[in-house]
């Protein structure tokens, strides 16, 4: 590879133009971790091209006009019907484009599976503490295609005008009305006059061709670039510092196995558009201002805020003449806003709670921080209460119970779940921790049973394999961010004292339990208590080089 | 005139005294005796026997009443208390036939239990005990009666009539029991049933008689031949074949959400964790080569 002279012909007159071998000998050798949750935002990214390859099939037949036609294609249930032409044509691919309708329907199971992929992808990156510095913008970048993957697809399940998305366009519609002041001219802006008027399909149908897929791939091109210039974090093992990476090559291992797995996301994705009955939309209807059907529902990534309204008491108050529902402004307005916020700051928030300003390339195990598992958990589950709400009345008929019943039920579940969650999931951290520490300490119980000289009895211990010692030991002691003392020695008092003491209570709490990992000391001297109270003689090679590696490390 | 007096023949009789004064008088009493003695040799008997089927039906109908209904309906249909002061069984005089025909061949009557809505269940009555049941409902005053087959045959449906009854019944009727008539939840309890598998008779007389939560849909309100498009969409869409694949419950979004989530994701991050087992393999492979 050093000359170019190797190379056959064409890659030689490729090379001497555009200079591939020297990009490629540094690239194709970059070295890639291997785990399986590496490649969760892999599945994102596939689906994302997958939504590109499909989505342009469908626009050589989509017509985005809000026209009025009679339709009078070949499914005869609806046949004679007056509908926008973008129904109509959404008819049409279905049963009149071949392969139309499976194309419809890989796209809209890529975009299921895209965001929740992207989903995935992101509790992934929380629960290990990826996020860390210095990737905080890449989260934020994340985040943003996340953000930005929902309101694509919520556009597109509006774009074919069926009675389904009309009704959710029209509570999309409401909530934007519900906005003080702003609200009603909003509205107006968007949909070009009154709902649902003659502009929204043709308006949505750039957004969700042209403007929205164009800066997705522009931060997917950034999110990339951001993770091959920090280098992929790794998981605690032997030989792995934040200083390194240990793994594979990108060529040959990562380019066959990433390419493999590309396939097997678009063969899933085709089985599941193939098999699978998605967004029947010649079910719905064309959308009908005056009609509506029960089951109305949108997506489910739009779930949790159909769920924040449908579980919210419905309550409205009127000064001088204006209406505000708060029915809809808590729930739709300030709500889902606020708990995006928050988990999008959340790297700093953190950072600033735990004062910790080093880069991290090693990643957490989730019980490695008990606090921040129980956020997790906590988020989570704030997430499914609403989730749930939005299916409300799927869940009350399916499990014959009452509608008002699980309303009610998860009008407390979302404020005392999260709590209960946080709470169970950071004991449960904790408790592996412990679990992990007795391992470490004592190493395994062997089941073998020691009697001494004196007649007492002792379970004989086994250390446990360097390779497990080193990976629970890798983590970082969690130390309480400290604020210094009250005064400096001029007797001057500490700006902005209360607001530094609420930062170190909170840094206590946060890491308040949680076990620390033994310093050598302590290891060597439960490894010599060990010996005495289990009348272990003999010291195996295993125990020696356990020693060694854990006082490297110290 | 006189003269003619001997002559003794009826007819002669007769002709002679046609036009005695109270000849008229005397064809009207004839005219009257021969209807008379037509109509007690015919229409009378029919008469009786019709009453005695009829009421042989209602007296049939009121004994299976007075056995499976009228503990919570009352002896006479008038309706009863549960005894604490609340309603068991509402009064049944007036409801029609077609209302006893559509709780009874539903299975929903006799009811196993009160409770926020009466399930469907198989039917505890044969037809002809429903037919009694029915006569005798209706025998206490009038109401709709049970709709004749003509009235709900869709086997004859034209595209345009099937069409027809797709708007309406988006108008009418998805906003409680679904786009695909799978049903939907109610308030405390109640639901919207689902429309599949339920006979054409028994979608007619649920509009016309609406049952338990569901408006009544007279024939004033949505035209017979309304009913019949209606019924005839639900059909067709009941037969219809789901194109794209396995039809999910025809639930719209929650389902799709749900197989999205744990059939899609669940499969791509079992292969993620079965291609990242492989890559220890292949560290282990190149260790050893």
């Amino acid at each position: 590879m050093s000359t170019s002279t190797e190379f056959p012909g064409p890659v030689k007159w490729v090379d001497d133009r555009l200079g591939i071998a020297k990009i490629g000998k540094k690239n194709l050798r970059k070295i890639f971790p291997d785990h399986w949750s590496f490649m969760l935002g892999e599945i994102a990214l596939y689906s994302f091209i997958i939504l590109i390859l499909t989505g342009t099939f469908l626009t050589f037949w989509f017509k985005p006009s809000m026209a009025e036609v009679e339709y009078q294609g070949s499914y005869s249930l609806l046949k004679g019907l007056h509908m926008s032409e973008a129904y109509a044509s959404t008819l049409d691919i279905t049963f009149d484009v071949r392969g139309g309708l499976l194309m419809r329907q890989i796209h809209h199971w890529a975009a299921v599976l895209f965001i929740a992929a992207m989903m995935v992808h992101l509790l992934r990156m929380f629960f290990t503490g990826a996020f860390r510095k210095p990737r905080e913008l890449n989260w934020l970048i994340g985040f943003g295609m996340l953000f930005l993957g929902i309101v694509e697809g919520f556009i597109g399940y509006g774009l074919p005008d069926d009675l389904l998305s009309g009704t959710g366009l029209r509570i999309t519609n409401g909530m934007i009305q519900a906005s003080p002041v702003v609200g009603t001219y909003m509205n107006f802006f968007i949909f070009g006059g009154e709902f649902p008027g003659d502009d929204f399909v043709s308006r949505f149908f750039i957004v969700h061709v042209l403007l929205i897929p164009g800066i997705i791939l522009a931060l997917v091109t950034a999110h990339l670039f951001l993770v091959v210039y920090h280098k992929h974090t790794q998981y605690a093992g032997p030989g792995r510092t934040q200083k390194n990476v240990v793994g594979y090559p990108l060529f040959p291992v990562y380019t066959a196995k990433a390419g493999g797995f590309f396939f097997v996301v678009f063969g899933i994705t085709a089985l599941m558009g193939a098999l699978m009955q998605i967004n029947p939309v010649w079910l719905y209807g064309p959308y009908n201002p005056a009609e509506v059907t029960a089951g109305a529902q949108p997506d489910w990534y739009m779930g949790w805020l159909e769920g924040s309204v449908r579980i919210f008491p419905g309550f409205e108050s009127t000064f001088w003449g204006i209406t505000l529902s708060w029915n809809l402004i808590i729930p739709a307005l300030i709500v889902p806003p606020a708990f995006v916020t928050l988990v999008a700051l959340y790297p700093f928030i953190e950072g600033w709670i735990t004062g910790d300003k080093r880069e991290h390339h090693l990643l957490d195990r989730p019980r490695d921080v008990p606090t921040r598992t129980g956020i997790g958990v906590a988020f989570i589950t704030f997430y499914a209460m609403l989730w749930i709400g939005g299916g409300n009345d799927l869940i009350a008929t399916h499990f014959n119970l009452s509608l008002n019943h699980v309303t009610w039920f998860l009008r407390f579940a979302v404020i005392l779940g999260p709590i209960l969650g946080f709470w169970i999931a950071r004991r449960w951290a904790i408790s592996l921790q412990r679990a992990d520490h007795d391992r470490l300490m004592h190493g395994l119980e062997t089941g073998v049973i020691m009697r001494s000289p004196e007649g007492k009895y002792t379970e004989k211990h086994q250390p446990i394999s360097t390779y497990e010692a080193y990976s629970i030991t890798a983590r970082d002691r969690l130390v309480p961010h400290e604020i210094g003392p009250e005064t400096d020695e001029n007797g001057v008092r500490a700006p902005r004292r209360a607001l530094n003491k609420a930062r170190a209570a909170l840094s206590r709490f946060y890491f308040a339990d949680a076990v620390q990992k033994p310093t050598a000391q302590e290891l060597e001297e439960a490894h010599e208590h060990a010996h005495d109270a289990d009348e272990i003689h003999e010291l195996t090679e295993d125990t020696e080089t356990y020693r060694e590696v854990t006082s490297d490390r110290s | 005139m006189s003269e003619k007096r001997p002559s003794l023949s009826p007819a002669r009789f007769l002709s002679a005294r046609r036009r005695h004064r109270s000849a008229g008088l005397v064809v009207l009493l004839f005219g009257l005796l021969a209807v008379g003695s037509a109509y007690a040799a015919f229409a009378p008997d029919n008469a009786v026997a019709d009453n005695s089927a009829q009421s042989q039906q209602i007296e049939e109908g009121k004994k299976l009443f007075a056995v499976g209904c009228s503990s919570c309906h009352g002896l006479n249909a008038e309706g009863g208390g549960n005894g604490e002061g609340k309603m068991a069984g509402p009064s049944l005089i007036g409801v029609g036939a077609a209302a006893v025909d559509f709780q009874v061949g539903t299975g929903r009557m006799p009811a196993m239990q009160p409770g926020a809505q009466i399930p469907r269940k198989a039917p505890a009555y044969s037809e002809k005990e429903i037919e009694a049941l029915a006569a005798y409902v209706a025998s206490l005053a009038p109401g709709p009666s049970v709709p004749g087959s003509e009235s709900y045959d869709v086997s004859k449906a034209t595209d345009e009539q099937v069409t027809r009854g797709g708007e309406l019944f988006r108008t009418n009727c998805t906003a409680c029991h679904n786009f695909a008539g799978r049903g939907g939840a109610l308030p405390n309890g109640k639901y919207a049933p689902s429309l599949m598998g339920v006979s054409e008779k028994h979608i007619y007389e649920a509009m016309l008689t609406g049952p338990q939560q569901m408006p009544v849909f007279s024939d004033q309100v949505m035209q017979p031949e309304d009913k019949r498009d209606i019924i005839a969409y639900l059909k067709a869409l009941e037969t219809q074949k789901d194109p794209g694949g396995f039809g999910l419950g025809r639930l719209g979004p929650v389902s799709e959400g749900l197989w999205g989530w744990f059939v899609g994701i669940g499969l791509l991050v079992a292969v993620a964790v079965w291609i990242g087992a492989k890559g220890v393999k292949a560290k282990g492979a190149k260790a050893s080569e």
